[in-house]
């Protein structure tokens, strides 16, 4: 057993995972010495390009791959020597699945997913209805897998994943291909689980940026098979938030955004005319850029002096985009350059085209009602 | 909505993870049901298998029906034939739907589900087969009625028991040969198609689905020590035919019946030893997605 302590083993634990595809001409290292510790209960994010090794980590985890080096645990159980102990507990659901048999209606599919984890015949039965509903397919169920859509066929994998009620689960770019309606479902289905099971533990494959950022309480960066930065979203994101940044919109601003960079720990304010036309009236946007968000209150306090109302303030954060191009130098959707390890050549590595990550740099805004 | 996702609540994942035998035993037995059931089902739901495996099937038998009655050979060779073709209906469907069904699985997406299921995969294949039998039985069972009456086939059988059991032996060592090939083919990969198209016509040929095995002389006696079809079929032919002048050259149907037996074992042997290499190798390789692959 490894872990924390004793009692209580690490959900996940890691340490110096390394995996080498025997490929010609040249072996592909796709995990370069991963060490990593998921505690029991939580939702972990890998977050990274295609190509990242995010794929292989989680397939040596799920016991479907051996790692060339080092020791990968789940719940203290060995992935090389105890996978039977693993499957019992854990399941998986990847993005653009299409497992199953189509001639097959969903009740009958899930039902026979049911029966390989070896839940009685008739359990089976009353867990896929209770299934069915709970991911919304009620209506689906007796309708042919092969008539479903791409979302339908999802919610129904992800009701597959569930069926054995597990303490790890494992997904792997669960929303790939999916509209966004259907992924927002899904989405939300992720979070309704583990609202309703806090136990049980999350490891999501991602390279949706607001995916991750959304679900997770900790991301790992990868890239070229590393871990590059490791932490909570908001922790994350501070790695690169350097100066505060907020968007005030003012009813007026006596004497403009001179009296505002006069103030001390402002670093720049720069104000925009906007017409409010649901109220008919000329308002007045100022973006400040701060010292940090302690400064605020001094910003807020200088124009109660001077008679301006804050009718909306939003802060700008950084995205976890950001983050990465901080990290690498390039953005998700970038290719790597020279010096660069090369991208591995097997197809589960491979760039995806419906890749809708946000551009490089793009700032997420977080609304702050006052 | 909590509810509908918590199935049997369990203290801990290590109380989770901890299976007493009866359950191990209970989901493989699950297990067969389960994978049976897309087979049984899709019998019903798939109405167009009359025409392409009962009615196809028969003409083809048919056909060497009319040979035999124009070249005047003797009339249990009609019987011969009708016994030969239905029992083609089995060879196809463990060529088709077990040796190719793991790579197929494969390309679905399906295997790495398997592996990821704490069931014993030989259950999964066990269950192919049952499921591939009760399809083909039916298939078979067709075919033999339909021809028997038509051609006016008369049985001879004085040891019903030992035809019974020849017959559900011959499944056994056939199903047994399309486990071992399933893993076999999944380790080949893309040649698994072709594979399947070069054993189809061979095996029909030197199993003797259309006339005695005897009349192949040493082939024909190479073919009873390797393979299923060919050592089953005739045992059932020399049982269901006791009054005919069964070509001499071939051992007695107590004979092949233990040969059966042998090759069940084997065959069963070696498809659990090949499915655990395979295993192995696939998760060393990467193989068990197509992703990799």
């Amino acid at each position: 057993m490894s872990g924390t302590s004793e009692s209580q083993p690490l959900a996940i634990d890691v340490r110096g995972i390394r995996r080498v595809y025997n490929v010609k001409p040249t072996p592909v290292v796709a995990l370069q010495g991963v060490d990593l510790a998921v505690e029991p209960g939580e939702f972990f994010g890998l977050l990274g390009p295609n190509g990242a090794g995010k794929t292989t980590l989680i397939k040596i985890l799920t016991t479907l791959l051996l790692p060339s080096a080092g020791t990968a645990h789940i719940f203290g159980f060995d992935v090389e020597r105890q996978t039977k102990q693993i499957r019992r507990i854990m399941n998986m659901v990847a993005g653009g699945e299409q497992s199953g048999y189509g001639i097959l209606t969903v009740r009958e599919q899930l039902w026979m997913f049911s029966q390989f984890y070896g839940l009685p015949s008739k359990d089976g039965w009353r867990r896929v209805d209770e299934l069915v509903e709970a991911v919304g397919l009620g209506e689906q169920k007796e309708q042919r897998v092969s008539t479903l859509s791409t979302g339908q066929r999802q919610k129904m994998n992800f009701a597959r994943g569930l069926l054995n009620d597990p303490w790890i689960f494992f997904l792997d770019e669960p929303t790939l291909g999916l509209d966004v309606s259907a992924a927002r479902s899904v989405r939300e289905l992720v979070l309704a689980w583990k609202a309703a099971v806090p136990g049980r533990t999350v490891l999501l494959t991602t390279h949706y940026m607001a995916e991750a950022d959304e679900l997770c309480d900790r991301i790992a960066i990868v890239d070229h098979g590393r871990i590059l930065a490791l932490g909570t979203p908001d922790e994350l994101k501070k790695r690169v938030q350097r100066e505060s940044v907020f968007r005030l919109e003012l009813d007026r601003l006596e004497g403009g955004t001179a009296a505002l960079k006069r103030l001390p720990g402002v670093l720049s304010a720069v104000a925009a005319a906007a017409q409010d036309e649901s109220r008919d009236r000329q308002t007045v946007e100022v973006n400040l850029t701060l010292e940090d968000d302690a400064v605020l209150g001094t910003v807020v306090g200088a124009l109660a002096g001077i008679g301006s109302h804050i009718l909306a303030l939003r802060k700008s954060e950084p995205s976890l985009e950001d983050v990465f191009v901080e990290l690498v130098g390039r953005g998700f959707d970038e290719e790597p350059t020279d010096g660069d390890t090369p991208e591995p050549p097997a197809p589960d590595l491979t760039p995806d085209p419906r890749d809708t990550a946000h551009e490089p740099g793009e700032r997420e805004e977080e609304e702050a009602l006052i | 909505m909590s509810s509908a996702f918590v199935y049997r609540p369990t203290a801990s994942p290590q109380e989770a993870a901890n299976w007493s035998r009866r359950q191990i035993i209970a989901t493989d037995l699950r297990t067969i049901v389960g994978r049976a059931y897309p087979r049984v089902t899709g019998l019903f739901r798939e109405k167009s298998w009359v025409f392409f495996e009962v009615l196809l099937p028969f003409l083809a038998t048919s056909a060497f029906v009319f040979v035999y009655r124009a070249v005047q050979a003797p009339p249990e060779y009609i019987g011969f034939v009708v016994l030969g073709g239905a029992m083609t209906a089995f060879w196809l469907n463990v060529i088709w739907m077990m040796a190719q069904q793991l790579w197929w699985e494969k390309s679905q997406g399906n295997l790495e589900l398997y592996f990821a299921a704490p069931m014993n995969i030989m259950s999964v294949l066990f269950g192919m087969a049952f499921g591939g039998f009760v399809m083909s039985s039916t298939r078979a069972v067709a075919v033999l009625v339909v021809a028997s009456a038509l051609y006016g086939v008369s049985f001879a059988v004085d040891q019903w028991f030992l035809l019974i059991g020849v017959f559900f032996l011959t499944l056994a060592a056939l199903y047994g040969l399309g486990m071992v090939l399933a893993s076999l083919f999944l380790m080949w990969g893309r040649e698994a198609w072709h594979l399947t198209q070069f054993l189809v016509e061979p095996v029909y040929f030197v199993s003797g689905l259309n006339f005695p095995i005897a009349r192949l002389g040493i082939l024909g006696s190479v073919a009873i020590a390797l393979l299923p079809l060919a050592v089953g079929l005739d045992a059932m032919r020399q049982l269901a035919f006791a009054d005919a002048a069964y070509p001499l050259g071939t051992p007695s149907p107590e004979i092949e019946a233990l040969i059966l037996v042998a090759m069940t074992v084997v065959f069963l042997l070696l498809a659990r030893w090949t499915l655990r290499v395979l295993e192995r190798l696939a998760r060393k390789e990467g193989r068990l997605s197509i992703r990799w692959q």
